[in-house]
């Protein structure tokens, strides 16, 4: 009789077990700081929801049950206040032009320096990634270098203005990346440049 | 984002410099310091940004508190107390935050600076995270997964959110 009323106690919250969503998932795309939406696929044992639109939503509630539907702003942003306010700062990038065949910067963009250095100022643990580019006029060995020693001084410039040295990495990508596409031996001014990467 | 949108300038990160000379003792990368990056090893997944409360990085059984600065490694598992939250920049530059009490494991990490290709999956075990897609995301739909214990998601860009626990009694 004892066994009887366990195994009906069992039967009973089984069913307010099934009664009862096993999971509290929510999953939410958010329009890009860009203006531009991505998609979002959300997948549970079989069943798929894509997410296309702003605030679109999928709740999970169990493997296998796949709801969509919206939330609002308000509703995505209180859900999640904790994730959202924890979120680093935006990576982002700088670019510093030079006088034609030399590792100096324009009169113009000697005066972005300072903004730059506030921006790195602003980071916590901030990452510096400084890439020297040029135009194509010259040799292939010649702008490697040229874009190397641009973004040595740029380097130099910053660690003299106080950045940590370990906090700053290098490369010269000579040009093969020209801003602004040109045939061989083209002089191009937006192309002897340095960008810096700033997160 | 910066002036040069659209141009292939993240083409240069020099990971790859490196990651090619991952045996370069300390007296030569000291004296190479001015050329070569050396902080950035061929480990490095990204960096704890933002670290509120208790948050922990797990590493090969080792529980390490998660400062800012601190670097994240595929393998790690990423966990926040009940007042905590953490956000880490990506090398891809992918930013993920989570909440309190979320559980976080950063199962791979892999990113080619030059052709922006590699694969980043991860997995929320519970709690709260934010997404801000990266470049691996960008440059191919299939690089970016993140995994959740009742659902897997597909990234083709941009700023999502998640939330995955078992429901509150």
């Amino acid at each position: 009789m004892r066994g009887l009323a366990a195994v009906a106690a069992l039967a009973l919250l089984a069913v307010a077990g099934c009664a009862k969503p096993a999971r509290d998932d929510l999953y939410v795309l958010m329009p890009g700081q860009d203006g531009k939406t991505g998609v979002l696929s959300v997948e549970s044992g079989g069943q798929q929801a894509v997410l296309d639109q702003p605030y679109a939503a999928a709740r999970v509630k169990e493997p296998g049950r796949v709801e969509a539907g919206t939330v609002t702003e308000q509703e995505a942003r209180q859900a999640f206040s904790a994730a959202l306010a924890a979120q680093p700062g935006r990576p982002t990038s700088f670019i510093l032009y030079f006088l034609e065949g030399r590792d100096e910067l324009t009169p113009e963009s000697k005066q972005v320096i300072g903004s730059i250095l506030a921006e790195i100022a602003r980071r916590p643990a901030p990452e510096i990634i400084v890439i020297g580019h040029t135009d194509r006029v010259g040799t292939v060995p010649y702008n490697d270098a040229l874009s190397l020693r641009r973004a040595e001084r740029v380097r130099d410039e910053l660690i003299k203005a106080g950045i940590p040295a370990e906090s700053i990495r290098v490369a010269g990508r000579g040009e093969r990346e020209p801003l602004i596409p040109t045939p061989d031996e083209v002089p191009e001014p937006r192309n002897r440049r340095v960008e810096i990467n700033v997160r | 984002m910066g002036p040069a949108r659209g141009a292939p300038r993240e083409a240069a990160d020099p990971e790859e410099t490196s990651m090619s000379r991952p045996s370069v003792s300390l007296v030569v990368s000291a004296f190479l310091v001015t050329v070569l990056p050396v902080w950035v090893t061929a480990e490095e997944a990204g960096h704890v940004k933002v670290a509120k409360g208790a948050v922990q990085i797990e590493r090969t059984g080792e529980k390490l508190p998660a400062m800012v600065g601190a670097p994240v490694q595929p393998g790690d598992v990423v966990t926040t107390g009940p007042d905590g939250s953490v956000g880490i920049t990506f090398l891809d530059n992918s930013l993920l935050s989570a909440g309190p009490n979320s559980v976080l494991s950063i199962d791979r990490f892999a990113f080619d600076s030059t052709t922006h290709q590699g694969s980043f999956e991860s997995s929320l075990k519970q709690g709260t995270l934010a997404v801000v897609s990266g470049k691996l995301a960008k440059q191919s739909p299939e690089a970016m997964r993140v995994r959740t214990p009742a659902a897997v998601l597909g990234v083709r860009g941009t700023e999502f959110l998640v939330r995955t626990g078992d429901s509150k009694n």
